[in-house]
């Protein structure tokens, strides 16, 4: 009987369960490699969720969560579990599966003894899963290879078994087989987990230390707190200590998640749960950071907490300007839920009014314009992603630059951008594409191996720059879907750049300026200009289209003036209808902006920054 | 056919506001004309979108047949309703019958929807009566038979006099017939003005020149010259979108025009609309006159629209409108059984505000040669005078006087004009 009864159930009641009793796992995934039904399914079998409440992928809360299919906010679960005659705790935590987020997955990783290791029996690992099994590594987890999706027919078992067997040490045989979908296999895992994972080691007489893995904003209780108890034990109503900002909160309840909050006397050491103390922003309660008893504090602070750092920019402007306290609003609100959203007021003279937006990455960017789009009903136009360029001028003067119009004109030394370190997997016979693709992008090879006889590890170091803009999409195309990436910061490097700017009728439009590498500096003038002339109406007067570097100009196109405005007839039962095609006209010039003396429509803005225009561009020069 | 506007309903008995009165010791001035549309033609041309029907569009020509009865019905309403709605009653200035192809009835059915009207209102001493034809749809006879009954002027829808234009605009007529249908018209009295369209698919600039030459051979004193304008919903329209012809630019359409501006300016015309010219001002078109500068008309037929400006009287104050519009219910069928119910065929109608009755006075005035009056503007729209002069869209010495002519460049970006005198 897997679940145990009401005698055994009392032995692993919250704030009373001895550590050896306790299992804490995770699941590392690739995003669609079927993470979220195996944990729908183990909440089944244990009892937590009864089949008929439950809710195809009941941990994935959140809307676009649950359209695309990825996780981007973990949670913790507490489900019973019998082996033998002994009933054990196990915390299941769920980690995001994504490299924006590489940070918050070491968190979730650090609140582990071990983690489960699923990988698509048909598809085998990707890249950005072979990243976070790194990082499981390198945190001493325990690794329980499971290939999943087993009923499907293009499932190749012996063949992924044998690449897991492989980076994880062991057998092959011992890569268990499930399948999320129809259960099988799953209760032999759930044996697993309490087999092989360590139980929680920790001193239950220190002074409390518990790591925060998550936090979450709720409208109606405030901030969620998900943390770890390493030392001691934490009660509700006792005032508590970020260890990072020393700010103190009181304790309002204390609590496991199984699967809906669950009061509870306190935690102990090893135990996994939420508290919440009334704050009413994510910054308060920062993931990484260790919370300690006010009375009783802990003198050091558990490692590994770091501020999340914005890796790349665009600029968000809502499309009509008396939408911009909306934004602002917009904006303070989802940063109560996104510790790594940071944002100030910026003036564009294109534009007007909008913020200039730091993200992790550019699923990160995604999301938020979606949410900023879909929650708060805005019409955005977003400035092409970029990265942060540190600029040094001929007398040392160092300037950072968060946008391309704030690069100085000026003599400059030298400028250093950020560069990834890249790990790109892909079927061998893509290689050669794949190492095209990097050349073009300006990325140097480190290495290259290979996982198995057809799968081939590439590892590069790219300019950020190179990948925020469509390099995820290039890299998919060019390989018919099969590679995967994963990147990590790392460093920057000197490099020959120079800013574009676009100006129309002389003047400078400085929302469509771009930091490009020299050599492709050309390339970009040539195709914004082209790109704007089918943008731009005619007008009365010819407007000039230029893309320059400094003074000089690179590229040039016309548009030529209009010679031709008028609707040749006009009777008596013409008028009624020409009126209103006129207010219409004059409503639609309400969707213009002016750049001098030239009208351009905002549709055009959205249109020559969007990555498509990218892609024509270069789909146009082959 | 482009669909009718979104408006309001008509009251059953067609009964205008009470706004529209006019005090009794306060007549209004300004003119009254009367449109027919007669809403019929033997083919229909693959770029028209008016509301016209083929005899098999119909399904047989009875309507065809009873139609001046028909028409006449409505004259008889709108006598009623203008004097219910106590409008001052006016001999009527200008009537205009339109298609369609009026001469594709009977002259003697568009005499005796004349005498109707000319028995509800009484005619003007001079008042100038129209009638569109095509060339080939009348002889000698018939046009002696509406100069006998009346009419005083006929406009024909020449379009062009190269075949292969003719060909692509579906026009059945004979270029060659154009002389002679011009001088039978004169001879029976008529005035004679021709209608061409200029940016057909497939027209070159001498083509154009040709056309106009073969106008100014006629000897013709009223010239309207249209640029093509593709209308949704047109077989034309199906044929851009297909491929299977391409449009001419923007460019060409504006060489044309001032190609057609040179060439009849050196025959003695002046342009008095943007797309009108006559040879002296008596020789204008004053139906068309009294459209652009705001005066009432009523519309008879199927889809014709009819406008009547607020009264003297002041009824309503403030609540007052400036102006209604309306029009009738597009099917020669569903009008006919309208009135003969008893009631009014409107299918919708508008009551324009002041802002928007001052926008169409714009928009309408600004096309005519006599200019419009500068204070109808708003001061933001006289303060884009000066940019407008600057940049030669509107004459200078005109401005200075007060009011808004448009140069030669300024009637080719018209539009542009009002968009910026009205902002």
């Amino acid at each position: 009987m897997p679940i145990p009864g009401p005698a055994l159930s009392a032995s692993i009641e919250p704030n009373a369960t001895a550590p050896e009793l306790i299992r804490n796992f995770c699941i590392i995934a690739h995003i669609d490699h079927g993470k979220s039904t195996l944990a729908d399914r183990m909440l089944q079998l244990t009892g937590v969720v009864e089949a008929r409440a439950m809710r195809a992928q009941y941990l994935d809360r959140m809307d676009i969560e649950r359209e695309r299919g990825i996780t981007i906010k973990s949670q913790a679960v507490r489900m019973p579990w019998q082996v033998d005659d002994t009933a054990y705790a196990l915390n299941m935590i769920d980690t995001p599966g994504h490299v924006d987020f590489t940070y918050e997955v070491s968190r979730s990783l650090a609140a582990c003894e071990g983690a489960v290791l699923l990988v698509d029996a048909a598809q085998g690992i990707e890249a950005q899963t072979l990243a976070n099994l790194y990082l499981a590594m390198e945190n001493d987890l325990e690794i329980i290879p499971v290939l999943n999706k087993i009923d499907l027919p293009a499932a190749q078992p012996e063949k992924y078994a044998e690449e897991l067997a492989n980076l994880v040490g062991g057998d092959p045989a011992d890569v268990l087989r499930v399948s999320g979908k129809t259960g099988e296999g799953v209760e032999a895992l759930l044996d697993r987990i309490v087999r092989d994972v360590p139980a929680p080691v920790g001193d239950p007489d220190a002074a409390a230390r518990a790591m925060i893995f998550d936090s979450v904003y709720d409208i109606y209780r405030g901030v969620v707190t998900y943390v770890r108890v390493i030392d001691g034990n934490l009660s509700p109503r006792e005032r508590i200590v970020m260890m990072s900002t020393r700010a103190q909160h009181e304790l309002l309840e204390i609590g496991v998640i199984s699967p809906e909050p669950n009061p509870t006397k306190g935690l102990g050491v090893g135990e996994v749960g939420y508290l919440i103390t009334g704050v009413k922003d994510v910054r308060q309660s920062k993931v990484g950071d260790t919370v300690t008893n006010a009375g009783k504090p802990a003198t050091e602070a558990l490692g590994g907490y770091k501020d999340p750092m914005p890796m790349v920019f665009s600029g968000l402007y809502p499309v009509d300007g008396s939408d911009y306290p909306v934004l602002r609003d917009a904006l303070d609100k989802l940063k109560l839920n996104d510790a790594a959203l940071n944002y100030e007021p910026e003036t564009s003279v294109a534009l007007g009014f909008g913020f200039r937006v730091g993200f992790l990455g550019l699923l990160h960017l995604e999301i938020v314009r979606e949410r900023l789009e879909r929650e708060f009903d805005l019409d955005l136009i977003s400035t092409a992603p970029n990265v942060i360029y540190d600029v040094e001028l001929e007398d040392r003067t160092p300037v950072r630059v968060t946008n391309p119009s704030e690069f100085p004109a000026g003599k400059i030394r030298e400028v250093r951008e950020p560069v990834v370190k890249a790990t790109i997997l892909t079927p061998s016979e893509f290689v050669g594409t794949v190492m095209g693709l990097c050349t073009e992008r300006r990325g140097a090879m480190q290495g290259m191996d290979y996982l198995s006889e057809d799968r081939v590890e590439l590892r590069y170091t790219l300019p950020l720059a190179e990948i925020v803009f469509d390099f995820f999409d290039q890299l998919k195309s060019r390989t018919r879907g099969y590679a995967s990436l994963d990147y990590q910061e790392g460093g920057d490097q000197v490099a020959d750049l120079v800013k574009v700017d676009i100006l129309l009728q002389g003047e400078k439009v400085d929302a469509f300026s771009a930091i490009v590498h020299k050599d492709k500096a050309y390339e970009y003038g040539v195709a914004m200009t082209a790109r704007l002339k089918e943008l731009i109406p005619r007008h009365q007067f010819e407007v000039p289209i230029q893309a320059a570097v400094g003074a000089r100009v690179i590229a040039r196109e016309t548009v030529r003036a209009m010679r031709k405005d008028v609707l040749a007839k006009c009777y008596g039962g013409d008028i009624s209808r020409k009126r209103k095609l006129l207010e219409k006209q004059k409503e639609g010039k309400k969707r213009m902006k002016n750049i001098g003396s030239v009208e351009v429509p905002k549709d055009a803005f959205i249109a020559a920054l969007s990555s498509d225009s990218a892609k024509d561009a270069k789909d146009k020069k082959k | 056919m482009p669909a009718l506007p979104d408006g309001v309903p008509v009251p059953a008995d067609g009964a205008l506001p009470a706004w529209t009165a006019d005090a009794p010791d306060a007549p209004r001035t300004g003119a009254f004309g009367v449109y027919v549309h007669v809403p019929f033609c033997t083919v229909r041309c693959g770029y028209c979108d008016f509301n016209t029907y083929t005899a098999s569009e119909l399904g047989g020509g009875a309507s065809q047949v009873a139609y001046a009865t028909t028409a006449l019905r409505e004259v008889e309403l709108a006598r009623k309703v203008l004097a219910d709605a106590a409008v001052t009653p006016r001999p009527v200035s200008t009537v205009f019958f339109g298609g369609g192809t009026p001469t594709s009835l009977p002259a003697a059915d568009l005499v005796r929807v004349l005498a109707g009207v000319r028995d509800a209102w009484g005619l003007a001493d001079g008042a100038e009566v129209t009638t569109e034809a095509n060339p080939d749809s009348v002889t000698p006879a018939s046009l002696q038979e509406l100069a006998d009954g009346g009419f005083t002027r006929v406009s024909f829808g020449m379009q062009s006099a190269v075949p292969h234009v003719l060909a692509t605009l579906e026009r059945t007529h004979d270029p060659r017939r154009i002389p002679d249908v011009v001088r039978w018209a004169r001879d029976a009295g008529l005035e004679v003005s021709l209608d061409l369209i200029y940016g057909t698919p497939g027209e070159s600039l001498e083509d154009w020149r040709a056309s106009l030459e073969a106008v100014l051979a006629t000897g013709v004193d009223h010239v309207s010259a249209y640029a093509l304008v593709v209308e949704p919903g047109t077989k034309m329209a199906a044929q851009v979108r297909r491929g299977a012809v391409t449009l001419p630019d923007e460019d060409d359409q504006a060489a044309k025009y001032e190609l057609a501006d040179e060439l009849l300016a050196a025959a003695g015309f002046e342009w008095y609309e943007v797309s009108n010219w006559a040879r002296g001002a008596g020789r204008a078109c004053r139906h068309n006159l009294a459209y652009w500068r705001g005066d009432d008309w009523w519309g008879i037929g199927p889809g014709a629209h009819s406008y009547v400006a607020a009264g003297t009287a002041g009824t309503a104050g403030d609540a007052a409108g400036a102006g209604v519009r309306w029009w009738n219910v597009k099917h020669p069928r569903r009008y006919a059984a309208m009135l003969e119910a008893g009631g009014s065929p409107g299918a919708g109608r508008e009551l324009l505000t002041p802002a928007e009755a001052a926008l169409e006075r714009v928009l309408l005035g600004v096309r005519l040669r006599e200019g419009l009056d500068l204070r109808v503007l708003s001061d933001a729209g006289r303060r884009a005078v000066a940019g407008l002069v600057a940049r030669g869209l509107l004459d200078g010495v005109a401005a200075v006087k007060g009011r808004a002519l448009l140069t030669l460049r300024g009637r080719l970006l018209a539009d542009a004009v009002v968009r910026e005198l009205t902002d």
